[in-house]
C-alpha cells in the first residue's frame, strides 16, 4: 500500500524532526524541574518539602482539590446527561457555555469573583455586613477553582455518551427499572473511565491553578497560600531550589495525569482489539 | 414547565432525570458562570463611556494589547506548523518511543501553568541550560518578547495537535492512494489533497491555542520580564490595576479581554459546527 511520505529518507526526517523538537520544547523542561529541585542533593530537597509553609500550602491545596472534584463531578455528570440523553431548545448555547471557562483567562476569572463577592461587591458587601468573609480566604479559592475546571468532567463525558447512545438505559426503562437503578447499572459502567480521566483533569487543573487563584487569595503564608503561589514566593525571593522542589511535587502530579492517561487509552485500545 | 416541554420539542421524554439534571446545570451554569460576569457590568456602569475609552486606550494599556497579541499570533503559527508536523509524525509513522512522545504532547495541560512559568525562565535565563547556548549567539529570549511567545507556545501546543490526529486518523488510505497514483510528488499531494482535508481541524486547533495564549498568566509573567510598554502582558495590567485597588481599570480592561476571548470562542464553535455539519451531512 502507498502512502504519502513513505520514502525512508522522508519518513525518517520527519520523525527525527518531531522527536528533536518535543525533546527541546517539551521533555527538556521536565528534566530542569527535577535537577533544580534536586541541584543541592536530595536532603535539601526534602528539607524544602517538609518546611513549615511548604507543608500549609500543600495541605491548602489538597483540601481545596477535595472539595472541588465532587463540585464538579455532580455537575459535569448531570449536564452531560442532560445535553445526550434529551433535546431540547437550548441545548447547543448550554454546550458552549460550559466552555466559558476555557475562554477566559485565569486573571479574569479570579477578578469577576473578587467583584461580585469582594467587599465591594454587591453580594460580598451584605457577607461583609454578616461578619462572611469569602475572598482573601479559602472559600475564594474555592469558588475560582471550581469556576475554572468545571468543564472537564462534562467534556469528557458528553462525547463518550453522545457515541453510545440512550439505547441500553431505554431498554432497562421499559424494563421498570428506576433512575437511581438506571444510572448505577447502566450508565455508569459504560462511562466509569471517562469519568475517571475527567476526575484525573479536574485534579490536574485545581492542583496547579495560578492565575486566578492568585487574585482572590492574598496569599498569607501559612494560610491562603496553595503550592503554586507558594513556589512563586520562594521563586521571587530567589529561594530557586525551594521553589523547584514545590514544583516538583506538582510536575510529579502532572505525570501521574500523563501516565493515567496513557493507561487508559491503552485499556481501551486493548477492549477493541 | 414539565407539560409544554415535550411538545416543544415534539419528542415525550422516555428516560428520566430531565429535570433533575435541568435544574443543576441551570443552577451550575447561572451561578458559577453567568452571576460572577455580571459583577464587571456592576462596576464599569458606573463611568462614563469617555472614561471607560480613556482607560482601555491608555498607552501602557495599548502596549500590552500589541505584546499580546503579537506574541500569541507567532505562538499560535508556530504552533500550527509543529503540531501538524507532530500530529502526522504520531498518526502515521511507528517507531520505538512513539507512545512516549504521544503521552508527553499532554505535558503543557498537566503541568500547572507557574511551574511552567518558572522552569522556562530558569532554562533561558543567562546561566540556564538554554540561554547559555543561545546568547553567546545574540539571541535573548528570558525576560523578552520572544519568551512571552515561548511561554503562550508551550502551553498551547495540545490544542493543535489533539484536534488535528483524530481527524487525519479517519483520513482513509485511498486518499493517498488516489493521489500517488496520477503521479503527484510527496508534496504536491500532502498539499492539494491532504491539507484540504486537515485545514479545517488545524484552524479550530490553532483558534483555541491563540484563545488561551491570550488569556496565559502564570507561565508567562515568569519570563516576560514585565516592563511596561515592552513586555507586559494585558492579563498582567488587570493584575496591576488590582495591586493598586484601581478595580474600575482592572475591569474595564478585563471587559476587553473578555469580549474578545468570548467573541472567538463563540465564531471557533460556529467554525466547527460548520464544519462538522459538511462532514456528517448535516447532522451536527
Amino acid at each position: 500500500m502507498q502512502r504519502i511520505g513513505d520514502a525512508p529518507a522522508v519518513r525518517r526526517g520527519l520523525i527525527g524532526a518531531a522527536v528533536a523538537l518535543s525533546a527541546l520544547f517539551l521533555l527538556l523542561p521536565l528534566v530542569a524541574i527535577f535537577a533544580q529541585a534536586f541541584a543541592q542533593g536530595v536532603g535539601v530537597f526534602w528539607a524544602n518539602v517538609s518546611d513549615h509553609y511548604t507543608l500549609a500550602a500543600i495541605g491548602l491545596t489538597l483540601f481545596i482539590t477535595v472539595l472541588t472534584i465532587p463540585v464538579c463531578l455532580v455537575f459535569g455528570v448531570a449536564l452531560a446527561w442532560l445535553v445526550t440523553r434529551f433535546s431540547f431548545p437550548g441545548r447547543r448555547l448550554l454546550q458552549t457555555l460550559i466552555d466559558i471557562p476555557f475562554a477566559v483567562s485565569p486573571v479574569v476569572a479570579g477578578l469577576i469573583y473578587l467583584l461580585l463577592y469582594g467587599r465591594n461587591g454587591w453580594i460580598g458587601g451584605w457577607l461583609d455586613a454578616q461578619d462572611i468573609q469569602l475572598m482573601f480566604a479559602w472559600p475564594g479559592i474555592l469558588m475560582v477553582t471550581i469556576f475554572v475546571t468545571c468543564p472537564f468532567v462534562a467534556r469528557e463525558l458528553i462525547p463518550l455518551m453522545q457515541a453510545q447512545g440512550s439505547r441500553e438505559e431505554e431498554a432497562a426503562v421499559t424494563l421498570g427499572a428506576s433512575g437511581g437503578t438506571i444510572f448505577r447499572r447502566v450508565t455508569l459502567p459504560n462511562i466509569r473511565w471517562a469519568l475517571l480521566y475527567g476526575v484525573i483533569l479536574t485534579n490536574a487543573r485545581a492542583v496547579g491553578e495560578f492565575g486566578a487563584v492568585s487574585v482572590v487569595s492574598g496569599a498569607i503564608r501559612g494560610q491562603t497560600n496553595t503550592l503554586p503561589l507558594h513556589l512563586e514566593q520562594l521563586y521571587q525571593d530567589y529561594n530557586t531550589v525551594g521553589a523547584f522542589a514545590s514544583a516538583a511535587l506538582l510536575a510529579l502530579i502532572a505525570l501521574f495525569t500523563l501516565a493515567a492517561k496513557a493507561g487508559l487509552e491503552w485499556r481501551a485500545a486493548r477492549r477493541e482489539a | 414547565m414539565s407539560l409544554a416541554l415535550p411538545r416543544l420539542t415534539g419528542r415525550r421524554r422516555v428516560l428520566p432525570g430531565f429535570g433533575l439534571s435541568l435544574g443543576i446545570s441551570l443552577m451550575f451554569v447561572s451561578l458559577v458562570l453567568l452571576l460572577p460576569m455580571t459583577s464587571l457590568v456592576g462596576q464599569l456602569s458606573g463611568i462614563s463611556l469617555a472614561e471607560y475609552w480613556a482607560i482601555i486606550s491608555d498607552g501602557r494599556v495599548v502596549a500590552s494589547y500589541t505584546v499580546t497579541i503579537g506574541a500569541a499570533a507567532l505562538a499560535a503559527l508556530v504552533n500550527a506548523a509543529f503540531g501538524l508536523l507532530l500530529a502526522w509524525v504520531l498518526v502515521r509513522y511507528e517507531f520505538p518511543g512513539k507512545r512516549l512522545l504521544d503521552a508527553l504532547m499532554d505535558l503543557p495541560f498537566a503541568l500547572p501553568t507557574a511551574v511552567a512559568g518558572i522552569t522556562l525562565a530558569t532554562l533561558y535565563a543567562g546561566s540556564g541550560w538554554m540561554g547559555r547556548l543561545l546568547e553567546p549567539l545574540g539571541l535573548q529570549v528570558a525576560y523578552t518578547w520572544v519568551g512571552i511567545a515561548l511561554a503562550m507556545a508551550f502551553t498551547s501546543i495540545p490544542f493543535v495537535v489533539r484536534t488535528v490526529q483524530p481527524v487525519l486518523e479517519d483520513l482513509p488510505q485511498e486518499v493517498d492512494e488516489a493521489a500517488l497514483t496520477l503521479g503527484a510528488s510527496d508534496a504536491t499531494a500532502f498539499r492539494r489533497v491532504i491539507l484540504p482535508h486537515l485545514w479545517p481541524a488545524l484552524v479550530t486547533g490553532t483558534g483555541l491555542a491563540f484563545v488561551r495564549s491570550l488569556g496565559e498568566f502564570g507561565a508567562i509573567i515568569f519570563i516576560a520580564g514585565n516592563m511596561p510598554y515592552e513586555t507586559e502582558i494585558t492579563a498582567l495590567m488587570i493584575f496591576v490595576k488590582l495591586q493598586e485597588y484601581d478595580y474600575v481599570g482592572a475591569s474595564a480592561i478585563a471587559s476587553v479581554v473578555l469580549m474578545v476571548s468570548l467573541a472567538l470562542l463563540l465564531a471557533i464553535n460556529i467554525w466547527q459546527g460548520h464544519f462538522i455539519k459538511r462532514l456528517h451531512g448535516g447532522r451536527g
